[in-house]
């Protein structure tokens, strides 16, 4: 044995740890690869000892060449042995190499499950914290299934380092298990209010995140996020949320008109760039989503602007790109604003860094207009010639491109001067665009007639310089636009002005080095070149001019027949054989023009790319049905082919379009035509070629335009761009002096007239005619095209599983898997008080079920409606002018109610003002569905409507509803409206500040208050430097920062302008709960305003009353009778008489202010319940007699009864 | 939601890689490369955001990276990540001097999890790593043994140990050896 012990640590000091590792590796460079596989195979060894200290240091350096790249899947069982050390140290190495190397595909991964589950209830906060993070890495569908229950119970954990992981884990709980989103997400909502601001800020992390994929489930929660975004100070957070507004606003404009003014605010206040980013891209994304009627935004859109300026205009480069990234999200919707910066932007192509220089390119995209577009893409050609980089010359390039073709050529006034920039950057050496060259040569000649015999001519001069193009560089990418050179040459040939000179050019050796498919085209097009010769020839009588061309031809052919490309070949050896014909013909004289011609008459028109897709099925014909009935199999298999023949014979003339119908159809049109003019949606292009090409059937018949001849057609040489933007402005010119001209004589003419538009001779787009009135051939559309948007959802998207209706309330079914074998109990305290809400809900006796089932479809559905209600409140409620209202009460688990800018006494005073309700009602939402809290609200609406907020009004849990349901909804008379409450009472107040508290058990630890102060400044000076010394007693005594004494006082967390009030919250410690008690303190703070700054005290005293310690617990009415018959319940009551109130109300103010909910109720008799932050049952009896109230309490605890009935008696005597 | 985070040295070797989404290591380390290829081109003084990574994710990814002397640290985010806020992240919270990597890996477990920003109180995330440490100094530390035994060996000087030692035929299995460590 000692023996043993001793070779284990002799052999253990020759192991190499991590640093011996690293070392080695750095000392043989050279042979790198075999001192790995060397080590590898001495860890191979270690881990083959029992001793786990030495497994751990192998799988330690494991992990270290799992990051060089090599594979350590093979030790996947070794690393779960060294996971399931006792010794924090190893399993943190064994947890490391498991996140690291385990994936979906580790086998061996199942055996980890219960580990993980040990692990996460152990007692020790850093074994759970480092097998959460390690899960987060490794969870697969089956861990999170069995995981889900226990880690959803950690969100609950006392520690809140364990709890803010849990949370986080949760995300990746519910992408791996979809089904575990509905039942934990009300737990995860509760945690966006958790007091940890790192429980918090995971938890909004989660939601943003799940919100961001789906973001319509989460829009009921924008009450929520929007509170928080105004209260919470941590930039992590308030980033995250206001991202969040980015996904919603799109969803709900209204929300957008909410979140400008507080989003403004921010971008005014904050200092912090990433802050102020975020808003403006948030506000950007309202304005978007507003854009359609809100005039009153450019206010914003300037800020935004201005901001983003600043930013673009900053020296760090990382501002000026995302300030870039922004404005470009702003010249989608506002155009206008952004193009006011056209210099800033135009500096930034000039920028050193190359992503800065794409993203200004991108917004010159959109900053383009007629008037501008000649001088930007002037800009950007000088750019091309200095551009380094081939990348960036091409990125250049495809830009230039796409600014000119954007929306249909809709800013290019001068096609000639188009036409001449493409054929400039044909220049490019090496691009790899020559393709997107060509085919612009090409859109533009086909659609806009007008340009034809324009580009054929340069067309023509691109064809003779090819040996330019094809020889130096051969095969780099520009000689792609010799392709659309021969195209447009040949098919349009009848514009050119030396049809031979091109024809040779077309037919010269050196084509023959181009690539086959350019070579195609040109034999393809040379034909159709030789038929327009021949035709002029012949019609000029030059019989021989036209046999010469002939001998060119077949003199020439031969060099395509011998082509390596079989379609050049293909078509040469056709063409050559008809041209030897017609040599054969031309001999005999006989005229071929006419025939040759023929070969190519007719046009072709550009086809809209979808066309095909969009031809509409016709009525009748069900694409989907079998054309022949399946055969079935006992039909022999010779029969087959002929019953198909047979069959098909017999359909065909069926579908087959009847020529005979022209008139129908002309009739059909008509009658399309008219309801398309009574259509008022139907966007009716003016009068468009397509329209009046259908009109009339025929390619004679699309209207060819006339070319204003001022600017000159022919261009000496190859054009240069330039010389038309001056030709360009000269026209202009040329173009307002005449409509001055125009205008002063109108003027002259109608002096007495009112213009219509001042006259102010300002250039705007719409005033610059363009140069051709050039009709651009729209695409071919089949008649009755359907408009259709292709619906693109990937069906693989794994966040799709996640899209889940979140404001259903929650079914018995959905719970979260619980293992049944638990091999070790430790689960710890959190757990026994928290899923209240699943367990109840189980509870239903089966009796009862089916009606109950019946009643809870009714109650979903009126949830529901009460959910989108609630919003649409919440949404249209304009933020309060002056004072915002209250903060509603808020006793249980629901809401922070923090309104920053409240002002605590005009809510007590002017209690029934409307926008209160509708506030209270707002704040309500957000709450969970299990929660029930006593909601006093009524708001403005017709009377029908009256009796639904009534129901509302008076919530109870579900349960409870089902039960008492019937007789409450026959016997509820209308009654009076309860006017708001708040649940905050008054602490002290002096001319400087005044203090409302409110005090709530929290239900995360046992025995802890959270007390919630508001401190609202009255004066007219800054209160800054606020601390709260409050007197621990032996029973009660305030949670303070680690560190800080008993005497010490507490900061505030905030300074007070004036008539600015901010709540701030304490937790306090309670030991025994049984007694209500006062706590002393003071609050000091120094106000400071022009004249100087004094010190200022105000004392105060705490009172926690019993019910402060009670939290609002549903309860069912057959758990609650089981309760009562335990007998463990001792008992008291009390009797108050005069009571005026009805009592319904009555109910209501108890639930309110002494934190009980209402069970079961049947006419004038009600059961309630609670629950103390201790754990004690209080179980109520409230009976209404004529003018009093009696109430039968039965408690855990005696005392806590009979000081909880005391306090209620005071409630019910104001009543 | 941030895809991975990569820390190399002006020669591209890894110093610490932690993907959060499942990639095979030869796909890692071509990821690594050229990344590395990437951000060594560009000039220290121009932004730091590298749009659509060819091999991570697409054009909602963008590389945001951060150059220190001999490092390069390199998050890959998608569009729910704040930009700015990562480099504020990167500058305020991962300067911290660079050795090996598990080490590093602890205290990046308590700042990123699973792909989320978890902490970014600096004090927090400080206090919860010594106490991590003070965890594992209490337990003896991973390799205390054996670089007190290899200290001693240091000591006495010996020239050349031999290599293996072969006590081979000592092989009495003994279940719970990890107790007398």
């Amino acid at each position: 044995m000692a023996l043993k012990m001793v070779k284990g640590s002799i052999d253990r000091m020759f192991d190499k740890n991590l640093q011996d590792l690293v070392r080695g590796i750095r000392n043989h460079k050279e042979d790198e690869a075999k001192y790995i596989s060397q080590c590898i195979d001495e860890i191979k060894q270690e881990l083959k000892q029992d001793n786990i200290a030495v497994k751990a240091n192998a799988v330690c350096k494991l992990t270290y060449l799992q990051m060089l790249g090599y594979d350590i899947s093979w030790a996947a069982f070794n690393i779960i042995e060294v996971m399931s050390a006792s010794k924090f140290t190893f399993k943190r190495i064994g947890y490391l190499a498991a996140s690291q190397s385990f994936h979906e595909g580790t086998d061996v991964i199942m055996l980890t499950t219960n580990q993980i589950r040990k692990d996460l209830s152990s007692p020790s906060q850093y074994d759970t914290g480092v097998a959460l993070t390690g899960l987060s890495c490794f969870v697969t569908p089956d861990l999170a299934r069995d995981l889900a229950n226990d880690i959803m119970t950690l969100m609950s954990h006392t520690k809140p380092y364990i709890r803010k992981k849990a949370v986080l884990i949760m995300y990746k709980v519910f992408l791996k298990y979809p089904e575990s989103l509905r039942p934990a997400f009300p737990r995860l909502k509760e945690k966006l209010e958790d007091p940890d601001p790192g429980v918090q800020s995971a938890a909004v992390n989660v939601i943003c995140e799940l919100a961001r994929r789906n973001p319509k489930n989460y829009l009921s929660l924008a009450p929520l996020f929007f509170k928080l975004m105004t209260s919470s100070t941590n930039n992590w957070v308030l980033i995250k949320i206001i991202k969040l507004f980015g996904a919603l606003t799109p969803l709900e404009p209204r929300l957008g008109k909410k979140l400008i003014e507080p989003l403004t605010n921010l971008i005014h206040s904050t200092s912090a760039m990433s802050l102020l980013y975020e808003c403006v891209n948030t506000v950007i994304a309202v304005l978007i989503s507003l854009s359609s009627g809100m005039p009153n935004h450019s206010a914003s859109i300037q800020l935004c602007v201005q901001k983003l300026r600043i930013l673009i205009e900053d020296s760090d480069q990382n501002l000026k790109y995302l300030g870039l990234l922004a404005m470009s999200k702003i010249l989608k919707t506002h155009p206008k604003s952004v193009q006011s910066h056209k210099d800033l932007i135009l500096q930034c192509l000039d920028d050193k860094d190359e992503s800065i220089r794409l993203r200004a390119l991108d917004l010159l995209y959109g900053m383009v207009s007629k008037k501008n577009l000649m001088e930007i893409v002037k800009k950007l050609m000088t750019h091309v010639d200095k551009a380094e980089g081939t990348t960036y010359r091409d990125e250049l390039l495809t830009k230039i491109i796409d600014i000119c073709s954007q929306s249909n050529y809709q800013y290019i006034t001068n096609f000639e001067w188009y036409i001449s920039i493409l054929v400039e950057l044909t220049r490019l050496e090496g691009t790899r665009h020559g393709h997107l060259i060509a085919a612009q040569m090409l859109d533009v000649a086909i659609r806009v007639k007008a340009i034809r015999k324009f580009a054929v001519s340069q067309m023509s001069a691109l064809l003779d310089s090819a040996h330019l193009l094809a020889s130096s560089t051969q095969r780099n990418g520009i000689c792609e636009v010799l392709y659309a050179a021969a195209w447009i040459c040949g098919e349009f040939s009848e514009h050119l002005q030396e049809p031979h000179h091109t024809l040779e050019a077309m037919l010269r050796p050196r084509v023959t080095t181009l690539p086959g498919h350019i070579q195609a085209v040109y034999v393809q097009n040379v034909v159709k070149l030789y038929a327009s010769i021949l035709q002029q020839k012949e019609q000029a009588g030059e019989a021989e001019g036209a046999q010469a061309v002939t001998q060119l031809m077949v003199d020439r052919l031969p060099q395509f027949v011998q082509s390596a490309d079989l379609e050049v070949q293909e078509r040469a050896s056709c063409i050559l054989q008809l041209v030897k014909h017609i040599q054969k013909l031309q001999a005999k004289d006989v005229p071929v023009a006419e025939e040759v011609s023929a070969l190519f008459a007719g046009e072709l028109n550009p086809v809209a790319p979808k066309a095909q897709k969009k031809v509409p099925v016709p009525e009748g014909l069900d694409l989907d049905a079998w054309i022949n009935e399946p055969l079935s199999d006992s039909e022999s298999e010779d029969e087959r082919p002929r019953a198909v023949f047979h069959e098909e014979e017999q359909r065909r003339p069926k579908h087959r379009p009847s020529e005979a119908d022209e008139e129908e159809l002309a009739r059909r049109r008509e009658a399309r035509k008219q309801e398309q003019a009574n259509n008022p949606f139907y966007i009716k292009s003016s009068p468009s070629p397509q329209k009046r090409y259908q009109d009339t059937p025929g390619v004679e018949h699309i209207p060819v335009v006339q070319i204003d001849l001022s600017v000159p057609l022919k261009v000496p040489g190859l054009p240069m761009s330039d010389q038309y933007v001056k030709l360009e402005e000269e026209r202009r010119h040329r173009q307002k002096l005449e409509k001055d001209k125009r205008r002063k004589k109108r003027k002259e003419k109608e002096k007495k007239g009112k213009r219509r538009h001042s006259s102010l001779p300002t250039e705007s787009d719409e005033d610059i005619a363009p140069a051709q009135q050039v009709d651009i051939v729209t695409e071919e559309m089949p008649e009755n095209a359907l408009p259709s948007d292709e619906d693109d959802k990937d069906p693989n998207d794994p966040y799709r599983a996640l899209d889940i209706d979140l404001d259903k309330p929650l079914a018995d079914s959905e719970k979260l898997p619980i293992q049944k074998h638990r091999n070790t109990e430790t689960s710890k305290s959190p757990e026994k008080d928290v899923p209240m809400v699943e367990k109840k809900s189980k509870k239903p006796k089966k009796k009862e079920k089916k009606h109950k089932e019946k009643e809870r479809d009714k109650e979903k559905k009126k949830e529901k409606e009460k959910k989108a209600e609630d919003l649409d409140f919440w949404l249209s409620t304009t933020p309060p002018p002056a004072p915002a209202p209250a903060p509603a009460p808020v006793p249980s688990t629901g809401e922070l109610s923090v309104n920053t800018v409240t002002t605590p006494k005009d809510e007590c005073e002017d209690a029934k003002t409307e926008a209160q309700g509708e506030e209270d009602d707002a704040e309500g939402q957000d709450q969970d569905k299990k929660s029930p809290k006593p909601k006093k609200k009524k708001h403005r609406k017709e009377k029908e409507e009256r009796t639904k907020g009534k129901k509302k009004s008076k919530k109870q849990p579900p349960g409870s509803e089902e039960a008492a349901g019937e007789p409450v909804q026959n016997g509820a008379p209308e009654e009076e409206q309860l006017p708001p409450e708040s649940s905050y009472s008054l602490l002290a107040e002096n001319s400087y500040v005044k203090m409302t508290c409110d005090i709530r058990g929290s239900l995360q630890e046992d025995s802890q208050v959270t007390v919630a102060i508001v401190l609202e400044n009255r004066s007219s000076s800054i209160l800054k430097g606020m601390e709260l010394s409050v007197l621990d007693s032996l029973n009660a005594r305030m949670a303070r920062p680690q560190g800080s004494s008993v005497h010490d006082g507490v900061p505030v967390p905030f300074q007070l302008p004036p008539g600015v009030s901010n709540e701030a919250q304490y937790v306090f410690t309670i030991q025994s709960i049984v007694m209500a008690q006062k706590l002393k303190g003071t609050l000091s703070f120094i106000a400071k305003n022009d004249e100087g700054a004094t010190h200022e005290k105000l004392d105060f005293r705490l009172h926690f009353s019993c019910s402060s310690y009670l939290i609002t617990t549903p309860c069912y009415s057959d758990a609650f009778a089981k309760l009562l018959e335990s007998g463990d319940l001792s008992m008291s009551s009390i009797k108050v008489d005069g009571i005026r109130m009805s009592f319904q109300n009555l109910l209501a103010k108890i639930c309110f202010h002494h934190h009980f909910s209402v069970v079961e109720r049947v006419d004038s008799c009600a059961s309630m319940y609670s629950r103390s932050i201790q754990g004690h049952h209080v179980c109520l009896l409230v009976k209404k007699g004529e003018n009093s109230v009696s109430v039968d309490g039965k408690c855990s605890d005696s005392t806590l009864l009979s000081n909880l009935l005391e306090e209620m008696k005071a409630t019910l005597a104001k009543c | 939601m941030i895809q991975a985070i990569l820390v190399f040295n002006n020669h591209g070797k890894p110093r610490l890689v932690r993907f959060y989404q499942r990639f095979p290591e030869e796909i890692q380390q071509q990821i690594v490369r050229e990344t590395f290829h990437l951000v060594l081109k560009r000039d220290d003084n121009i932004c730091n955001f590298l749009e659509g990574g060819s091999l991570i994710g697409g054009s909602d990814y963008k590389l945001i990276y951060r150059h220190y002397a001999t490092l390069y640290f390199v998050f890959c985010v998608d569009s729910s990540e704040s930009e700015l806020g990562i480099l504020d992240l990167i500058q305020v919270h991962l300067e911290v001097v660079f050795f090996i990597a598990p080490k590093v890996h602890y205290i990046l477990q308590e700042v990123v999890m699973g792909g989320m920003v978890l902490e970014t109180n600096m004090n927090e995330i400080v206090a919860q790593i010594e106490a991590q440490n003070r965890l594992e100094k209490s337990e003896g530390g991973l390799s205390a043994a054996p670089a007190r035994a290899v200290s001693a060996v240091k000591n006495i000087n010996l020239p050349e140990i031999p290599r293996n030692i072969n006590i081979g035929d000592l092989n009495i299995k003994v279940p719970n050896l990890s107790q007398f460590v």
